[in-house]
This record gives structure tokens, C-alpha cells and sequence, in this order.
């Protein structure tokens, strides 16, 4: 090997350029699981996203990045939701749209300003389909607060699309005293959440095409603007990190963070708030619900002295009534995510690998 | 939640852990067979817990885990045939091949669909009879009995684009294989509570008597497991033997006799090979001649497939208790839940994956 082989590839935007940075032996082809949150999304984004577009706001690796225009702090994200079916129990794409991308904006303790919305539509989609989609889109968008300001439209051929992909953009303004960062997570910090968690996945699952899996259980799919700016209003500078464990779960969710603060976390899975229900669908069908995506969850991770009164506001929120303490931030194994289980048990709780997939028997 | 809660209870688990302490003297090698266990004792970090007396062995009972790499590869062959709705339970679908799994097949176009029932595939047979609809029929005794339904179904409704991969295993046999074994160190079993349910204990009473070790028909859940565990070493301690049933809320001796029935109708007893163990006499489940047309290995001709394993990977080891997945030098490294080398690291109920994923990386 020469010494041209060995120039870090960052030394050389160029030459990243022109190497794939994933192994193509090892995936020649895309799969679902790229795009399922866990590792090998991650591994997606920081092999051959990050060092592509390489900038500091992206580098914070949050749910949206911050950009400062004259001294006003702006927070700027996107997400394209693809899911299927359109309509599901509590729920449909062009709310979940909506939700996702306020989300994603509440997470950088942001107040949304306005969103952007692209439609990519398949050619024959009934169009009382679109126009329930559009309606449920602008009720979303009108019971947050924020208008749609802009928007695209394209329609690809049939066979080509699942009848709607929409994109939202989002733009908010960050208040002052407000500090949000996955980095913000110290030892001592307690772990709270809003609700019970795997809510939208098992809700998802239930209605796919093939499962047949009877049960009343419904999206958490939710704005959760309000509840965080409360949040934010009860003990300011005291929350450090935010984040909603959408794709991947609360395990996702904490092992990114962290992995981003180097801290360790020590979960509680007694205090780990879930329905009856949702636990009964997860043990059928083998899925832990760790790991199942949520649509209306935040996690705060809040200076210790001020975690009760976070958690009496969050459980003043309708969004908020089972709100819990779930876990704490440690100085003990950066990196890593341990749970201590019902009996007592200690284990690590991973980032899922692939997809969740359900068990044999 | 009901039914579940009670088995995972915090101050039960302390009791029985006490009784353990108590009554352990000296050091015991047991052996719980399905991976599920496995599951359980390192999710529920009960494997942390126990005197450091006890070894707990992991045994084979992971249908992902021992179902041939060439039939993985003729899952593969038949998946990627443009008329196939190739149909089958998660877990397989990432199992890889000598070069492929089945997702990198979906990946490509083939048409791969994970179903949660072999039923819901004669449903889709029904559905398209344009299509031919193969289901990927794998699994120890437990799933045998929906498998069967599926074929008999699929025969009365008269459909002829219905055919299964047959890979059925069976217990019995894989124990008797480990305890002939020359470097055995087993000494007693927790049963797989679950195959039980299905097929009963009887089975299980000749070898009891034969190789003089206890089995104890064991569940699922935390407490079952420590139950489990306690009336093992409670046998070994006492120098006993035979079958006795910790799971008595589900596993009666002669288990569900209609299940066992329909099962037998269905399929008959044959020779198998096992991944990483290799064949094994009468150790698993074909279809029986009046069945034949539902057979896939036939229907889609992939018969005379060979294939390679991976000459690190030591599947074999691991699943005959020989050796833990930690003291293999590709666990962790070349060998991870995103790049499996062998099925333990595969399914969720392999060993290995279960090492890797609740960090018993020693």
C-alpha cells in the first residue's frame, strides 16, 4: 500500500466523492432496514450522508439544525413519511405529517413558524383518497398553529409510488434560554417521558395488509409543541435534551443519545410506561416494545433538582397524564443503554439491528 | 398485564434465588433447549443471578439456528423465481444463505412476505392463483401442528399453487444425540415448555431412564425458569432422575391429542440434517406420500443444492452447549447481528444473537 492509499478519506472531499463509503460487498443493494432507525440507518447516515455533506449544523446530529440569522435562532428540519396504509387507527399520513415534522421542530425546542409540504402522488389515487388526506392535513396543521406556506406537487406512474409520499419542511424560532442538545445529557440527569411507549408501531402492524391482528389499539400520533414548550416554561435551561423516539424506538432513541454525550443510561423497566394492550400485542408477537416506533412520545432529559416539577407539568398536559421518570443518566459506561429488568436483572439494551422482526414461536 | 406480570414478579424471583443459594453444594451443568429460555435467562439477566455453581448450557432448540444452510439456499433459489409469493416467519427472512438471505432477495425484486401463520399463506394461494405461493415451513414440534394445518387445508380447498419448504425438527432426538455425544457435560435439561404443550412428556420418560438425568418441562417467563432451574438442581442434588413438569399450566403428559393427530396425518418421521450438528437419525417432520404434492423441494426441482458453511463460524459448538458464543473469535467482530456468520446470530431466539444484543460479551 502507498502513502496515497492511506490519506484519511476527510482530507479529500473528492476522493470520498468517488468511493462509496458502506462496503458494496456488504450491501450491494438498498434494504428496508436502511430506512428502519436503527443501525443500519446509522450507519447510512454516518458513513455516507455525514461525510458527504459535512457542515457544524449537521453535525449536531439533532432532530433539526440551527441556524442563526441575526441573532434570532432558527430551527429548520424535514421528514417524508411514507407509511402504509394512508389511514390507520388514530390516525393517517397527512396528520402523521404534520406531527412528525412539529416533532422534530418541539425536539430543538422550537415553536413552529411554518411548514412546507410536497406531495408525491401515484397516478390513479382516488382523489376523495387525496382530498381526506389534504383535509386531515390542514386540520392538523390548524390545530397546531402553524401554516402550510408552501408546498410541491409530482405524480409518478402507477406501480411506482403507494399512492401518497409526503414531505414537510418545517421552520421555527428557538426562545431565548432555551438549550437543546443531545450533548446537554450529564450524570445525575433523570430520564422522563410522556406516556406509554410502541403505541403507533403495534398500531401500524395491526392494520398491514397480511397481519390480521385484531385489536382496538391506536396511533399516539400527536403535536407535541404545547407539551414541550410547558416543559420548557417550568424549568428552562434545567431540561438539557429532548427527543422523540420515533423509527427505532426508545432503545434508538438512547443509545443515540448516549452515544452523542458519551454518558451512560440506566433504564428502569418496571417504570417504562406501557398499555396493557400494546404489551399483549408485543408479547404475541415476540416484539419487544423497546424497540417499536412512536409518533406523539418525548423524552426530556432534565436536570435532576428539577424533575419532579417537569413531570408535574408534563402530567398537567393532556398529552402528559402517564408521564413517568423511566431512568437516570450515569457516569458508568459511556455509550451504553442498561436496563435493570422486572427480577432485578441488569442487561444492555442495544440499538436495534435491522429490522424488529416477529419470532417463530 | 395478567398471566404475565405474576411470572416476572421481583420478590418471587428473590425467593427462589435464595432457594437456590440455599441448596446448591457443588457444581452442576444444565442445559435449557430452546432458545426461547435462552432468551429469557439473559433478557431477565437471571444468568448473573445463579451461584456460580450452575452452568447453563444453550441448547439447540432454535429452529433458525439448526435449519440447514442449504435449505436456506434452496429458500433462496425458490424465492427468486418471478412466479413465487415465497412466504415465511421474520426471522427467517435474514438467515444468510452461502450468499445471499432473503431480504437481499426482496431487495432485488423477488417477492419475499413475512406472515405471522402458515394460514395466512394458503390465504394468499387463495388469493392469487395466478401466483405460486410457497411457505417456508420450519420449526421444532410446537409449530408442526399449524404447518400441517396449512397442508391440509390447502388439500380441501383443492389448490395447486400451495406447496411448503419443509424443515421440521424434533427435540427427542437432538437430546439423545447430546448426551450420546463423546465431550458431553450435560446433566440435566429444562424441556422446551412450549414443544411439550404441543406433543406432551411421554417422550421424554425412556430417556430419563436411559442416560439417568432429570428433565423438567420448563416455561417461559422469569419465574418459570427459576422454578425450573431450582427442581433440576433439587433432583441432581438428591441424585434423582426422571421427567417432572414445572409448565403444568399448559403441558399435560399426553399433550394436545387432536394437535398430535392432525400432525401425524400430515407428515411422517424422517431423517434430518441439523446446521452445525449435522445429520441426525429420525430427528425430524417430511410430508407424507399423500402430501407429496405439496412439497416445494419437488415442485420447484431445487433438489440436489450443496452448499458451504462458513468454515469460523462454530454454529455446531455453540448449539450442542459445547462452547458459549463469546469464546467464538468471530463473535462481536466478523460476526454480528448485521452480518451474521451463522443463524445463533441470527434469530431472536440463537444464543448468540442473545449474547450480543443484552452485552454478555465477556
Amino acid at each position: 500500500m502507498n502513502g496515497d492509499d492511506s490519506t484519511p478519506a476527510s482530507a479529500s472531499p473528492f476522493l470520498a466523492g468517488l468511493q462509496c463509503p458502506i462496503p458494496i460487498s456488504d450491501y450491494p443493494h438498498v434494504l428496508l432496514a436502511h430506512g428502519g432507525g436503527g443501525r443500519l440507518t446509522q450507519m447510512l447516515i454516518e458513513r455516507m450522508f455525514l461525510p458527504a455533506f459535512a457542515n457544524p449544523a449537521l453535525e449536531a446530529l439533532h432532530d433539526g439544525a440551527l441556524l442563526e440569522v441575526n441573532g434570532a435562532r432558527l430551527a429548520f428540519t424535514t421528514d417524508s413519511f411514507v407509511v402504509s396504509p394512508l389511514f390507520f387507527p388514530g390516525g393517517d399520513i397527512g396528520s402523521l405529517a404534520v406531527h412528525g415534522t412539529v416533532n422534530d421542530l418541539a425536539m430543538c425546542g422550537a415553536r413552529p413558524l411554518g411548514l412546507a409540504a410536497g406531495f408525491i402522488l401515484e397516478e390513479g389515487l382516488p382523489m376523495e383518497d387525496l382530498w381526506r388526506v389534504v383535509r386531515s392535513l390542514q386540520g392538523a396543521a390548524q390545530a397546531v398553529g402553524v401554516p402550510i406556506v408552501t408546498g410541491d406537487t409530482k405524480v409518478v406512474d402507477r406501480g411506482k409510488g403507494d399512492g401518497i409520499f409526503i414531505n414537510t419542511t418545517g421552520l421555527g424560532i428557538v426562545p431565548p434560554g432555551v438549550h437543546i442538545s443531545p450533548r446537554r445529557a450529564r450524570p445525575g440527569d433523570l430520564i422522563l417521558i410522556n406516556g406509554p411507549i410502541a403505541e403507533h408501531g403495534i398500531a401500524i402492524l395491526s392494520v398491514r395488509e397480511g397481519l390480521e391482528f385484531e385489536t382496538a389499539l391506536k396511533s399516539d400520533s400527536a403535536p407535541l409543541h404545547d407539551l414541550v414548550a410547558r416543559a420548557l416554561a417550568a424549568a428552562g435551561e434545567q431540561v438539557h435534551v429532548l427527543r422523540d423516539p420515533t423509527r427505532g424506538g426508545l432503545a434508538s432513541s438512547l443509545n443515540e443519545i448516549a452515544a452523542q454525550a458519551q454518558v451512560g443510561i440506566r433504564l428502569e423497566e418496571a417504570h417504562i410506561p406501557v398499555r396493557e394492550e400494546v404489551r399483549g400485542a408485543c408479547e404475541i408477537l415476540g416484539l419487544d416494545p423497546l424497540y417499536v416506533a412512536n409518533e406523539g412520545k418525548c423524552l426530556l432529559i432534565v436536570a435532576r433538582e428539577a424533575a419532579e416539577a417537569v413531570l408535574a407539568t408534563l402530567r398537567e398536559h393532556p398529552l402528559g397524564v402517564q408521564a413517568a421518570i423511566i431512568g437516570q443518566v450515569v457516569g458508568d459506561h459511556p455509550g451504553k443503554v442498561y436496563l435493570r429488568s422486572r427480577i432485578g436483572g441488569l442487561r444492555v439494551v442495544d440499538m436495534l439491528s435491522g429490522e424488529q422482526l416477529p419470532r417463530i414461536c | 398485564m395478567r398471566f404475565v406480570d405474576e411470572y416476572r414478579n421481583e420478590k418471587d424471583a428473590q425467593k427462589f434465588l435464595r432457594a437456590i443459594h440455599k441448596l446448591v453444594t457443588r457444581p452442576w451443568t444444565i442445559m435449557e433447549i430452546c432458545g426461547g429460555q435462552t432468551h429469557t435467562l439473559i433478557k431477565s439477566g437471571i444468568d448473573a443471578l445463579l451461584p456460580p455453581e450452575v452452568t447453563l448450557v444453550h441448547g439447540p432448540g432454535c429452529p433458525v439456528c439448526v435449519t440447514p444452510l442449504e435449505l436456506i439456499d434452496k429458500a433462496i433459489a425458490i424465492a427468486r423465481r418471478p412466479e413465487v409469493i415465497f412466504t415465511s416467519f421474520g426471522d427467517m427472512l435474514r438467515v444468510p444463505g452461502s450468499g445471499a438471505d432473503l431480504l437481499s432477495v426482496k431487495a432485488q425484486g423477488g417477492d419475499v412476505r413475512m406472515v405471522y401463520s402458515p394460514l395466512d399463506a394458503v390465504k394468499l394461494a387463495q388469493k392469487h392463483p395466478e401466483r405460486e405461493v410457497v411457505f417456508f415451513a420450519v420449526g421444532f414440534e410446537t409449530t408442526a401442528p399449524g404447518n400441517a394445518m396449512a397442508v391440509w387445508q390447502a388439500k380441501e380447498l383443492g389448490l395447486t399453487n400451495f406447496s411448503i419448504l419443509c424443515a421440521h425438527v424434533l427435540v427427542p432426538p437432538a437430546m439423545e444425540a447430546i448426551l450420546r455425544s463423546p465431550g458431553n457435560q450435560v446433566q440435566g435439561f429444562l424441556a422446551a415448555g412450549h414443544v411439550c404443550t404441543v406433543m406432551g412428556y411421554w417422550e421424554y420418560e425412556p430417556i430419563a431412564e436411559k442416560y439417568r438425568v432429570p428433565i423438567v418441562v420448563t416455561g417461559f417467563e422469569p419465574l418459570d425458569i427459576l422454578q425450573g432451574i431450582y427442581m433440576t438442581l433439587k433432583a441432581l442434588e438428591e441424585g434423582r432422575w426422571g421427567v417432572e413438569n414445572q409448565y403444568a399450566r399448559s403441558v399435560r403428559r399426553e399433550g394436545n391429542v387432536p394437535a398430535r393427530r392432525l400432525v401425524q396425518q400430515v407428515f411422517q418421521v424422517c431423517d434430518r440434517q441439523w446446521r452445525g450438528i449435522g445429520l441426525i437419525p429420525r430427528s425430524g417432520y417430511a410430508l407424507r406420500p399423500e402430501f407429496a404434492a405439496f412439497d416445494a423441494e419437488r415442485r420447484f426441482g431445487v433438489g440436489d443444492l450443496a452448499t458451504q458453511e462458513s468454515s469460523l463460524c462454530i454454529a455446531g459448538e455453540i448449539l450442542q452447549g459445547k462452547k458459549k458464543p463469546y469464546e467464538c473469535r468471530a463473535f462481536g467482530t466478523l460476526c454480528t447481528p448485521e452480518h451474521p456468520l451463522g443463524a445463533p446470530m441470527v434469530s431472536s431466539e440463537g444464543a448468540c444473537a442473545a449474547y450480543y444484543q443484552y452485552g454478555r460479551a465477556k
